[in-house]
């Protein structure tokens, strides 16, 4: 690859970058707080291609023979160098979604002892994230949940035999961390189900429970009294987690 | 499916390569096809990605290239700023003359260069073709990459829950680093050591040498990332997670799949420690190992020190460096998790 093509890539790389972070795109693969990181990496990388283009130009003006050779000896970079067109290709073309029932499915439930049981707020339907509700019921066995009304946000996931689970990914880093945390759904669902649809549901604590079919966790149920489509969260994961 | 988006450069690169077009080809010209291509043919790119499969191995490779990538720059940043900045003789002149101290204090002075592997290979061909005794210079390649602060504290952040992660990976690196050091005083024969020839910036001023090692460091290591970023989404994507675990369950085994996985990946140092943390299912001490074997050799590590200190030595060093490494690892998690 010649100067010339490694400032395109490069400017392109870092517009692809900047563009992702001043949008919520950058949501649906790494954690919120990288966000002035990956602005200043895609200024800096913008910075570079056009640096790369100034000198180019100077040294051609001031000797023809610099213009030919890279760096006099002919040093090319590496065929590697291509591939970075391919996130290029990734983040403005296809745009992938985050993480979704697939990976949900494929992974097991990454539900973690909480550190505790706080008390919780007032309020009726009382707002819990998933992880929050699962560790209740799983670690307290629901004590704090009992006669409680829960409104819980998550996306619709289906196993094998078509039973319906309600997923938050959990994220540290970056999509590659990203783990599930299941609750099933008992009672009034409504009949057909896409998975991938946003759900708000309200429901009640249950003893019921079982065992993830891969890696063995712990899966809560909620009994669900009311279930709403809801758009997509801006950001999709739970980073509850980052501490 | 995903072998689409893969295989489009290289085809792209073949076909244009046997153009006779003044007999070399022109790689801009080949670039602006190519985006041309994938713009128009977007949509057939789409749908054969639309496959659950394939959208996850998506998100997973850009979230591991977006999430390294500030990081990257970051040391690319440092590392031009040290290359153009610091003078070469400052580190000849900073070591201890005797090489048995040099050692351990070059390894030490790892600490110093915020990069990864592939910015700390180039400043040791550096630092051999100045004078300072190789085996020094060999400690501060392998320290370097693991020890720094920027890769510390990316495995802090990586490890929110267990900090003594972070004292593990450094007391672990650090004595690898050292130890490979002095067997290389003991052992090491100068004839294996082709001495090593680094690409020169400078010429048109400092400005222009530092954008142009911040440029050629970017296209190095990035490329080397996209590779690693694939094969940690491929990993995480499709392989069954049952074929992990079963690895996962022997002590002695979970150390040697995850040191071997390590190797394979080549992933950057700044960002290994984030894909060591999703391999939950493994042993602190396997991730442990993970975490001192791929700064120091992996794939794409053999492939840069052959380039820079020639073949004899790379066959010689690689795979001491991995016994050690996977030795010491296994010790210091012993005590340290």
């Amino acid at each position: 690859m010649n100067r010339k093509a490694q400032a395109i890539v490069l400017f392109l790389v870092g517009g692809a970058v900047l563009r992702a972070g001043s949008t919520d795109l950058y949501l649906r693969y790494v954690k919120a707080g990288l966000r002035p990181l990956l602005l200043a990496a895609g200024v800096v990388l913008m910075a570079a291609a056009v640096a790369t283009v100034w000198y180019e130009r100077r040294t051609r003006t001031a000797g023809e023979d610099a213009g030919e050779g890279e760096g006099g000896h002919a040093h090319r970079e590496p065929r590697v160098s291509w591939l970075l067109v391919l996130p290029l290709f990734a983040l403005i073309l296809v745009a992938p979604p985050a993480l979704g029932s697939y990976t949900a499915m494929h992974t097991g439930t990454a539900l973690q002892r909480p550190w505790g049981f706080p008390a919780l707020p007032a309020g009726d339907p009382l707002p819990l994230n998933v992880a929050d509700y699962a560790g209740r019921a799983v670690y307290d066995h629901g004590r704090s949940l009992e006669h409680r009304r829960v409104k819980i946000t998550g996306f619709v996931a289906l196993d094998g035999h078509g039973a319906p689970y309600l997923v938050r990914m959990a994220l540290n880093c970056c999509a590659a961390d990203a783990q599930p945390v299941k609750i099933g759904l008992t009672g009034r669902m409504p009949t057909v189900l896409q998975p991938d649809t946003w759900l708000q549901v309200i429901g009640t604590y249950t003893r019921k429970r079982t065992k993830d079919p891969v890696g063995g966790g712990a899966i809560p149920y909620l009994e669900v009294s009311r279930s709403t489509p809801v758009p997509a969260p801006r950001d999709p994961y739970d980073e509850s987690w980052n501490g | 499916m995903t072998t689409t988006t893969e295989a489009a450069p290289t085809a792209a690169d073949r076909r244009d390569a046997g153009d006779p077009r003044g007999g070399r080809f022109d790689s801009s010209l080949g670039l602006i096809m190519l985006l041309l291509v994938v713009v128009v043919a977007q949509g057939p790119v789409r749908r054969a990605l639309s496959a659950p499969v394939a959208q996850s191995w998506m998100t997973v490779f850009t979230a591991v290239v977006l999430q390294a990538l500030p990081f990257l720059v970051l040391g690319v940043l440092l590392s031009a700023l040290i290359a153009v900045f610091v003078p070469p003789s400052f580190f000849a002149r900073a070591l201890p003359r005797r090489p048995a101290v040099a050692v351990p204090v070059a390894g030490v002075a790892g600490a110093v260069l915020p990069g990864c592997e592939c910015a700390s290979v180039p400043v040791a061909g550096a630092l051999v073709r100045r004078g300072v005794t190789p085996a020094a210079a060999l400690a501060f390649l392998l320290s370097a990459p693991a020890i720094n602060p920027i890769v510390l504290t990316a495995t802090a952040v990586a490890f929110p829950r267990q900090p003594q992660m972070v004292l593990a990976r450094f007391v672990a690196s650090l004595f690898v680093a050292c130890a490979m050091g002095w067997l290389w005083q003991r052992l090491g024969r100068a004839d294996w050591l082709r001495p090593p020839a680094r690409p020169a910036f400078h010429g048109h001023g400092k400005g222009a040498a530092f954008w142009a090692s911040v440029r050629h460091d970017v296209m190095h290591a990035g490329g080397f990332l996209v590779v690693g970023a694939m094969a940690a989404a491929t990993l995480k994507a499709v392989v069954p997670a049952s074929w992990l675990r079963g690895a996962a369950d022997d002590p002695v085994v979970s150390i040697l799949a995850l040191a071997v996985l390590a190797v394979l990946l080549s992933i950057c140092s700044e960002a290994d420690a984030f894909v060591a943390a999703s391999l939950s299912q493994f042993s602190l001490t396997a991730r442990l190992a993970f975490l001192v074997v791929g700064p120091m050799i992996d794939l794409k590590l053999f492939a840069m020190q052959t380039g820079t200190f020639g073949r004899g030595f790379a066959l010689r060093f690689a795979p001491a460096t991995f016994v050690l490494a996977v030795l010491v690892s296994t010790l210091v998690g012993a005590v340290l998790l």
